[in-house]
């Protein structure tokens, strides 16, 4: 393109490229898949901004404090965060074209997720089982569907996850593939943003009131 | 330079500025688990009052964010021309705007419009 | 196991044969038309084996141009069936005095008036302006397509899959009656337990991805691919809208899908967020729905700005007064309309600091807008005027909008909003604004651009007759409504007490039959200048000596759009490529890399269909079951490498050849 970037070749101006590169395809996919997640971004935020409005709303039902077990979070917390990392590893193989490496790293980033939903679901079940349904009052709708949401979304990551594994053992690290990789790294890292919005404001505050 | 070489040239690297380096992730990683640990620690033990807990976690919280978009989703102002970042502010703005204008409003409702005894309610 | 009932139920949810309207005569004659419409729409296409040619042409395009021509199709269509029911309540307020009950009993009323709103917002304008959008910006950015080809196509059927669902809420079960916003409680479950809401919910999530994803497509466009030169500054300022609006788009969409998603977990799951009891609070969504509901206006109103902006500089032969102050003034309503949602319901009981915060910043997006306003005027001011169609629907605009905008700030002032809240003064200020900015500018868009899309211009005499009913039958039927409304006439009402009012519903009445001729004026224009399109032909390319990139090309244009990638040196390239001795290039052409039609697009959004269409009906098997299919083709779409494809440059060469052979008789005749 650098050919006839308007270089006025003997005063004659250059109304239109001749020496043409192909646009690469994909070249928009990260800025694309970026702001797709600022609109994901601004649904969190209409659902935190519920539950600020309705999270005191107990309607003499149970509150945080009746409900949450911290410890259990916590653990959840540190899976989240290692899947974190365990993808990044992941991507650093990937950039070295270390293909088995990066498979074995994508298994246990979704190892990590598949476990942080299995302690979410059960913390989920004791409470309904406790009576705390998304029924009872307000502050259990607006948490049910926060936290709710954000598992949600982990659960299409991980349906993700394999779908790029299956690729990536049928086509390989394919250019289209090495991009695919990176929005899901995007979307994971994005995911784990949102919990830390999440544990703060929903369990961390809920337990201070 | 073929137009194959160039996109692939070009996807490559953009690929390679979203993996960062093996110590930027432990950097990122290490950073993450103090500031997750330490309001988990304040809110467990209950050492500090309430109101200094609420703004010392909410203070990592935002901290640890920061933290994430640079070790872990690699934000900088360069990336695609500085549209990332550029997305992200606006994001942010408008989250904020959207947050504290319905906490705002909805308060200003509930204080005019809401029977006191309603508001005893709260335990 | 189950017994026969229980089986129907598990099989049909609550669809029963009552849910078919067969007691309600107008929706039967309704039905009868439509069905003899559409079995001979349908029967001609099988005669003249048409099916084949729009399925590989036209439904599984990926090329932007054919996806606007769709979305412009798609939003005529709805403005039929949207204007069938603005008569309807027309007719029924003009005569239901003198205890009278009208023609429409309650029930049928109120589903008219929600419908009336939902269509012209979300499957009138929406696809007007997207439509308009999808054509033009790649071609005044000089590029081959949209970054995201496929995702356009989608995005075209999701909003189509919507405006089937609310068409199929006529026929089958009934539309919502809780007004175009369907604000709780009574749009919950205890208040509104038919299936009316849940059309509403699932048809405005369904077209809401569509809105996303073209939303996200058209920033990346105009962000990524435009022509080498064209810096930010330079872009033309409908590209400029078009950039605003997307952005809007993208930061309030997702407010609207979220918002829906928790009233519909109030009426599946029982959860309390909207509800009177249990804490929930239905203010919340009001508040939610109007953070997205205000910015939606100006998503758009700004592209009708763009096209203004283009079509006041082009028939006026000048640059356009003000440039970077019209894309500032972009840019500052685009921030603004963030922070005014709450003038929408100032009687709430906010209190007074809130009130005027949310009033004082209304005031504020007044002044770009008036800045505007200012710069169309002086881009006027000493040029020489072209009054061809364009021109004339954009001075309409500049007359009625500036009335629209002034009742806006009247209504801005919390104490006047106290009075006029939900009155029909309201009700005239919004058609004021979105009849007289949007609707206006779409049809200049329309008459402006119509000759790029198809070869040919717009029959001229038509094209004023629908001009002159549409506007003077705009102040007929709104004017009235301004007077009703500071007379205290709320709206929605079906019928009335005092007879002094009727003589205003008569002539609001009257204004609205001079609107139907504008609207037949317009369809006759387009059949009038299809059957004259060998006397209206343009084969210049440029019939208007306009200024911007899109002109630079032939009309229609080629797929590629430009054989080469234009180079941009000024605001108005392709005037500036004029003036300065641009030749075309006749030789060298190379072959061009385009994507590849694909119907994964028409499967996605049909699969989303049946799935809201099961959802609606409580038939969960169909829901579950779509919703797997939905994920299987979406997966199954990323194992497909075939997507792109060369135009061999032996193809180029003959179309170029032949608009150059085309040129050159045009410039002989």
């Amino acid at each position: 393109m650098t050919v006839a970037m308007g270089t006025l070749k003997a005063g004659e101006p250059v109304f239109y490229v001749v020496d043409e590169h192909e646009h690469p395809e994909g070249s928009s996919t990260m800025l694309g898949f970026w702001i797709y997640l600022m609109s994901d971004c601004l649904i969190f935020a209409i659902l935190f901004a519920v539950y600020g409005v309705l999270g005191a709303k107990y309607a003499a039902g149970p509150a945080p404090k009746d409900l949450f077990d911290l410890s259990l979070v916590a653990v959840n917390t540190a899976f989240l965060l290692l899947s974190s990392l365990t993808y990044g590893f992941a991507m650093l193989s990937m950039q070295q074209n270390r293909l088995k490496a990066m498979q074995a790293w994508l298994v246990v980033t979704g190892l990590f997720g598949l476990a942080f939903l299995g302690i979410e679901l059960t913390e989920f079940a004791h409470m309904i089982h406790e009576g705390a349904t998304p029924q009872r009052s307000a502050f259990l709708s607006s948490f049910f569907t926060l936290v709710g949401t954000h598992g949600l979304h982990v659960t299409f990551g991980l349906i993700w996850l394999v779908t790029l594994m299956v690729q990536v053992k049928r086509f390989g690290l394919i250019e289209a593939n090495r991009r695919r990789l990176v929005c899901l790294s995007m979307f994971w890292h994005f995911l784990d943003v949102i919990w830390i919005g999440v544990f703060t404001f929903v369990y961390l505050m809920g337990m201070l009131r | 330079m073929s137009s194959d070489v160039h996109a692939h040239a070009h996807a490559h690297d953009s690929a390679d500025a979203h993996a960062g380096t093996r110590s930027g992730q432990l950097i990122g990683f290490g950073a993450s688990v103090v500031l997750t640990a330490i309001p988990f620690l304040l809110v467990m033990t209950g050492s500090l009052d309430k109101q200094a807990t609420a703004l010392i976690i909410m203070a990592f919280a935002a901290v640890q964010v920061v933290v994430h978009m640079v070790f872990f989703l690699h934000m900088n102002t360069k990336a695609e021309g500085g549209w990332t970042m550029m997305a992200l502010i606006f994001t942010i703005i408008m989250v904020v705007i959207a947050l504290s204008g319905s906490l705002w409003v909805m308060h200003h409702l509930t204080t005019n419009m809401m029977p006191v005894h309603e508001m005893g309610q709260t335990p | 196991m189950f017994d026969t009932a229980n089986l129907t139920k598990l099989i049909f949810g609550r669809l029963t044969l009552e849910s078919l309207p067969l007691h309600e005569p107008i929706i039967i004659g309704t039905f009868a038309m439509v069905a003899l419409g559409g079995a001979a729409l349908f029967g001609a296409l099988t005669y003249f084996r048409l099916w084949g040619y729009l399925w590989k042409e036209w439904f599984t395009t990926v090329d932007h141009k054919r996806i606007g021509i769709m979305y412009m199709v798609l939003g005529i269509v709805m403005l039929l069936r949207g204007f069938a029911d603005a008569l309807m309540m027309r007719l029924q307020q003009a005569i239901a005095f003198n205890g009278s009950e009208g023609y429409l009993n309650s029930h049928h009323y109120d589903q008219v008036f929600t419908a009336h709103g939902v269509i012209m917002i979300f499957f009138v304008a929406m696809p007007l302006v997207t439509g308009l959008m999808n054509y033009v910006v790649p071609l005044q950015i000089g590029a081959r397509d949209v970054s995201f080809p496929f995702l356009n196509n989608f995005s075209f059927w999701m909003t189509t899959a919507g405006a089937v669902l609310v068409m199929c809420s006529l026929f089958v079960g009934e539309f919502a009656r809780t007004g175009w916003l369907a604000y709780p409680p009574l749009s919950n479950i205890s208040y509104s337990p038919d299936v009316g809401v849940d059309y509403y919910i699932w048809a405005l999530q369904v077209a809401g991805v569509g809105t996303l994803l073209s939303g996200v497509n058209l920033i990346c466009t105009i962000v990524k691919m435009r022509a080498p030169g064209m810096t930010m500054m330079k872009m033309p300022v409908f590209t400029w809208t078009s950039l605003c609006t997307n952005v809007l788009i993208v930061a309030s969409f997702p407010v609207l899908t979220a918002v829906l998603a928790l009233l519909s977990l109030d009426r599946y799951v029982g959860t309390n967020f909207f509800t009177n009891d249990f804490g929930g609070d239905p203010m919340m969504y009001v508040n939610l729905i109007w953070i997205w509901g205000h910015p939606e206006v100006y998503i758009l109103i700004l592209p009708a700005f763009g096209i203004f902006s283009e079509v006041t500089s082009t028939f006026s032969g000048k640059r356009l007064f003000g440039y970077t102050s019209m894309v500032y003034a972009t840019v500052v309503i685009t921030i603004l309309s963030y922070l005014v949602w709450l003038h929408h319901f100032f009687t709430m009981g906010s209190g007074a600091s809130v009130n005027s915060f949310f009033g004082i910043t209304t005031m504020i997006i007044s002044i770009p807008t008036g800045a505007k306003m200012f710069n169309w005027l002086f881009t006027m001011y000493r040029g020489r005027i072209r009054f061809e169609l364009p021109m004339m629907w954009t001075v309409a605009f500049m007359l009625t909008f500036v009335i629209g905008g002034m009742t806006g700030v009247l209504l801005a002032v919390p104490p006047a909003d106290f009075v006029l809240h939900n009155s029909l003064f309201l009700v005239a200020h919004f058609h004021n604004v979105i009849i007289g900015g949007v609707l206006f500018g779409l049809f200049a868009g329309i008459a402006y651009w119509f000759p790029k899309a198809f070869g040919f211009k717009l029959d001229v005499f038509w094209g004023k007759m629908s001009f002159w009913f549409w506007t003077v039958g705009f102040y007929f039927a709104f004017m009235p409504l301004y007077v009703l409304g500071l007379m205290g006439v709320t709206r929605r009402l079906r019928t009335f007490d005092d007879p002094s009012l009727q003589i205003w519903f008569v002539i609001a009445g009257i204004g609205a039959v001079m609107i139907l001729l504008g609207i037949a004026s317009f369809l006759i224009q387009i059949a009038v200048s299809i059957l004259r399109r060998e006397q209206l032909a343009d084969v210049t390319g440029d019939p208007w000596d306009a200024r911007t990139l899109e002109w630079a090309t032939s009309s229609p244009p080629p797929a590629y759009n430009f054989a080469f990638t234009p180079v941009v040196h000024d605001n108005d390239a392709w005037w500036d490529m004029k003036r300065r001795g641009y030749a075309r290039p006749l030789a060298g052409f190379k072959a061009i890399h385009m994507p590849s039609n694909t119907g994964t697009g028409v499967i996605l959004a049909g699969l989303s269909t049946t799935m809201a269409f099961g959802l609606i009906w409580y038939m969960w098997w169909m829901a579950a079951g779509s919703f797997v299919a939905l994920l299987a083709v979406a997966i199954g779409h990323t194992f497909n490498y075939h997507r792109s494809f060369h135009i061999p440059a032996d193809e180029v060469v003959s179309v170029e050849r032949a608009r150059t052979e085309l040129l050159a008789a045009g410039a002989k005749s």
